[in-house]
């Protein structure tokens, strides 16, 4: 999911954190605390880079972009996560007769 | 896992610490925005973060392996802690290098006199070639004379046992060619000692049989890697230049490898010479042709598929021939008993040594020495590491109730000690190689050379590394199991004073500080008995006056005067020597305790005698030089020349062995001879003291002098014994001087009798002097390791005391109470210490000269003296313990 919200660009931590519970209409309430390991863990996998820069407010923050690698795994996390979904919909909804 | 990471993990973690600060400021932000104070969204904020150290925390446990962190953690606490005590960390140290170092220094030397095998290829399958059988009669010269060159010949052409076998033997040289002596220590090797050693020059080429040929028409030499160094500075230029020894020229040919020593143990060589080069050097003395005359040792390689049992069976096969034909010019008994020789063969892959023979056994008696004084040392720490575990039980209680596990506490105790370890091994190993040099330095006298390889391999470093583990857990492992082992509960409620000090924990304390006053008692005693032996053997009684006397020799070999002639002019030297002011001058063959020795078997009242007598031959004079005045008759004169009826003056010895202890003066005996020959008859004309002869250790035997000018000696060799009270240089230099005026290629050297005697007891003074060096820093560490109990007893019962203070009982009365306690602990130790030092000493009876292994005085004035040390060591805490203010005591929690 962190990998999605930085298809469109580059963002901080917080930005990330908020931009997944909109998205979700606070459906998934991200606990901020275990954002920041999770990043680490991405960082430390190579799919994603992170620099200094200035966030809106004219305060420093730390961004993270996708790498080339990142892109690649988030296609292949999503079609994976597709094939479970339709998986678990299958047996979910009953089959139409 | 990220090696780049886990080496910046730290400015990693102060980044994540930044990130954090700067989310939780946009949130700030974002909640004022909202509407909330400035407080309110603070807390806000930190609220939907969590807990930032937790978060920190986490990521930083995935930037590290969790084991590595910890364990650097423990040894920088550990390092910590020790920098804040520096004097326990430097005595804890120290000790330990010391224990390490000493110990190490004398295994290597263990090792390379004792275990290490030769250093050539396949030394396994090296043998010696010996005889089977006691008894041989004859000229014996060099270290390792053990058979003639007759039998050597032989074994040579006939053996089928060795793919390759040589002979040897340990001449010194003379390089100078006139004015002071310089000498060299040469090998004679037959020619394919190098090829069956296989050993491969450094420069140039070694010898082979070709440079072996009886008459030697112009034989080379070979130095070695040292001598080459020393003498011609590692040039090549060396290779071709001309080398004189013993006054005849040789070609120097090539240069031996370095650290090369040939086949004995211990003694430098810088040049090998080959054996048909002997009569160079010995002229009419030359030993190759005699039948009696011993001086070398043969060594073979075996050929492949043959054991040591075979090689032996085949040389006991061809013995009876080669002996048969080798019988020399002997007496009846003398010629039964070497016809019953056998060669044998017996393991050589060590070499032989002299060195060995003598140190062995020292060596292994100081090798159990620092390994008590190591044993000490460590009980020494565990005792300090118990008290400093003591003092921070509230530390570790806390630490385990906030859930550390027992495993990881204890870890990190240990850290401490394993610092101390490695820190105490890697000093005492650099401290070790200092050791060493030394001891092999203190090995050399003036007349041998002592050259053994102490450089590190890795059965040294093995014990190095087996020592420091087993100090450090000697030292470090109980006392952590020990310190984790309350309950945190029972650790708290006890307060300052801990739960330690109950009598079973105390317990352990006082067994160590026991077992530490029992070796320290051992060594002691052994100390004392070493000592003792030396100050015996140097306060012996020589016969002689030992005092501003010089022994000079004098090289006459280029002289190339006839030998009547030489003897004139040696007569003519003495006088002049006199002459010039010295206060007694005195030619004799044989120097006493000088490494040269004959003897002879006698014929009294026409019975021949199966004792010992040895022989001399002295100028006149000698009596007074020597300042051992003649007990009844007359001293030689001009009476006695070589024409005259022979005469000869014996010692008291023996009188006593063959006249009963009857005045011997005016009785005659023969000298035996082998049949045929005619026994000559002496007449004895004066009464000497007994003198030593050839070793101190030897009680007095019978001796016989004759004069000089009625001996066989080869005038070529001359040794004058002076007495003289200006130095050995001026002494050097008028000797030099008269000997130059009466042949002027004379090589000269000169040297102390006490210097001498010395060096022919420098067994005893390196025990004594390392013993006693040991024994009194076992002494040393085991006081040091009493006084800190007392001190830590008499802290811990502060309170007690106070409240007998207060009830009444006198400064005197404490000190007493703590003497007591101290006393006890002390009469336990020196009880144990003194079973153990009878028992023990036994094993050092070889060693020891003129006192018993269990001598009491020794005992008691060991006992007596740690005793004393003790009580001081005791009494100081305990007066401090007697100054106490009651009230301050009791206030003490």
């Amino acid at each position: 999911m962190i990998l999605q919200t930085l298809v469109l660009g580059a963002a901080h931590g917080h930005s990330i954190a908020y931009a997944i519970e909109h998205r979700s209409e606070d459906v998934l309430q991200v606990e901020h605390g275990s954002l920041y390991p999770a990043l680490h863990r991405l960082e430390n996998r190579g799919w994603i880079s992170s620099f200094w820069g200035t966030s809106e407010n004219n305060r420093r923050a730390r961004y993270y972009r996708l790498t080339p690698a990142g892109k690649k795994q988030l296609a292949a996390q999503t079609s994976r996560w597709d094939e479970i979904v339709r998986a678990v919909n299958r047996i979910l909804r009953p089959i139409e007769t | 896992m990220n090696w780049f990471r886990f080496f910046r993990r730290s400015a990693w973690d102060d980044e994540r610490a930044r990130e954090l600060e700067a989310h939780l400021a946009i949130e700030v932000d974002e909640n004022v925005a909202r509407g909330m104070t400035l407080r309110d969204a603070r807390d806000a904020a930190r609220r939907k973060l969590g807990n930032t150290t937790r978060i920190r925390e986490e990521i930083y446990r995935m930037n590290t392996v969790g084991v590595l962190d910890t364990i650097w953690q423990d040894v920088r606490y550990a390092a910590r802690l020790l920098r804040l005590n520096p004097v326990f960390a430097v005595v804890a140290i120290a000790s330990l290098a010391l224990g390490v170092g000493a110990n190490t220094a004398i295994f290597q030397l263990l090792d390379a006199v004792r275990l290490r095998a030769l250093p050539v290829s396949h030394p396994e399958q090296l043998v010696e070639i010996k005889i089977a059988g006691s008894g041989r009669e004859g000229w014996f010269s060099g270290n390792h004379a053990i058979l003639t060159n007759a039998l050597w010949e032989r074994i040579r052409d006939r053996q089928g046992a060795f793919s390759g076998v040589f002979a040897w033997s340990t001449p010194n040289f003379e390089l100078s060619s006139g004015g002071e002596s310089r000498r060299a220590q040469g090998l004679w090797v037959s020619g394919d000692f190098f090829r069956t050693l296989d050993v491969h020059p450094f420069i140039g080429r070694l010898l082979t049989t070709a440079d072996d040929a009886r008459g030697c028409p112009a034989p080379p030499v070979v130095i070695s890697h040292g001598f080459w160094q020393r003498e011609y500075g590692g040039s090549p230029s060396a290779l071709g230049r001309s080398l004189t020894i013993d006054g005849h020229a040789y070609d120097i040919v090539g240069v031996m490898p370095a650290g090369f020593f040939g086949v004995e143990v211990g003694r430098e060589i810088d040049v090998a010479v080959p054996l048909c080069a002997e009569p160079f050097s010995l002229g009419s003395r030359s030993a190759l042709d005699r039948k009696d005359a011993w001086f070398l040792g043969a060594i073979g390689r075996l050929k492949p598929g043959w054991s040591l049992a075979r090689a032996s069976a085949h040389l006991d096969a061809l013995s009876p021939a080669m002996i048969a034909e080798t019988l020399p010019n002997y007496r009846p008994e003398e010629e039964k008993k070497y016809l019953s020789f056998r060669l044998t063969a017996v393991p050589a892959g060590q070499g032989v040594s002299n060195l060995r023979q003598e140190y062995e056994a020292p060596l292994w008696l100081l090798l159990a020495t620092t390994v008590l004084v190591l044993l000490i040392a460590c009980a020494n720490l565990a005792n300090l590491m118990l008290a400093r575990a003591a003092t921070r039980e509230r530390e570790i209680a806390v630490r385990l109730a906030l859930g550390a596990s027992r495993f990881r506490v204890m870890r990190q105790l240990l850290a401490e000690s394993v610092l101390i370890a490695a820190a105490g091994a890697g000093i005492g190993a650099w401290l070790a190689q200092v050791l060493s040099r030394i001891l092999v330095a203190a090995l050399t006298t003036q007349n041998s050379r002592v050259f053994v390889d102490v450089t590190g391999d890795w059965r040294v470093f093995t014990f190095v590394a087996l020592l420091a583990s087993g100090a450090c857990i000697v030292v470090g492992l109980v006392p952590a199991v020990r310190a984790t082992a309350t309950s945190p509960g029972a650790a708290m409620k006890a307060g300052s004073r801990g739960s330690t000090d109950t009598r079973q924990r105390q317990g352990l304390r006082r067994v160590l500080v026991v077992a530490q006053v029992a070796l320290s008692l051992v060594l002691v005693v052994g100390a004392l008995l070493f000592v003792r032996t030396f100050r015996n053997l140097m306060t012996l009684d020589a016969g002689f006056s030992r005092d501003h006397l010089f022994v000079a020799s004098l090289d006459l070999r280029r002289a190339g005067m006839p030998e009547d002639r030489l003897r004139l002019a040696n007569a003519d030297l003495l006088e002049r020597l006199r002459a010039a002011g010295v206060d007694g001058a005195a030619q004799v063959r044989n120097v006493p305790m000088g490494n040269s020795f004959s003897n002879r078997e006698i014929v009294v009242d026409g019975v021949v005698r199966t004792e010992n007598v040895n022989y001399n031959s002295i100028s006149d004079h000698y009596f007074s030089t020597m300042r051992s005045a003649l007990l009844a008759g007359r001293d030689f004169d001009r009476r006695d020349s070589a024409a005259a009826p022979r005469v000869a003056i014996v010692t008291q010895s023996f009188a006593r062995v063959f006249f009963n202890g009857a005045n011997p003066i005016g009785r005659t005996f023969q000298l035996d001879q082998p049949p045929g020959t005619p026994r000559p008859s002496f007449e004895i004309v004066g009464l000497a003291r007994d003198s030593k002869y050839g070793d101190m250790r030897d009680p007095f035997e019978p001796l016989m002098y004759v004069p000089v000018a009625q001996d066989d000696l080869s005038p070529l060799s001359v040794r004058l014994l002076i007495r003289s009270y200006a130095g050995a240089a001026s002494v050097l230099s008028s000797v030099t001087a008269l000997a130059r005026d009466i042949h002027p290629a004379s090589v000269v050297s000169v040297r102390t009798m006490e210097s001498q005697l010395t060096d022919g007891l420098l067994r005893e003074r390196l025990m004594a002097t390392l013993s006693g060096f040991f024994g009194l820093l076992a002494a040393l560490i085991a006081t040091i390791g009493l006084y800190g109990v007392v001190s830590y007893s008499v802290a811990r019962r502060r309170n007690e005391i106070g409240i007998r203070m207060a009830l009444g009982a006198d400064r005197r009365q404490v000190v007493r109470m703590v003497m007591r306690e101290a006393g006890m602990l002390l009469a336990v130790g020196l009880a144990v210490g003194a079973i153990s030092a009878l028992a023990l000493a036994r094993s050092a009876q070889s060693l020891l000269f003129g006192l018993p292994p269990h001598d009491p005085l020794t005992l008691i004035t060991a006992a007596t003296g740690l005793a004393a040390i003790a009580a001081v060591a005791s009494y100081v805490p305990a007066r401090r313990a007697s100054q106490l203010e009651p009230t301050e005591a009791l206030r003490e929690e």
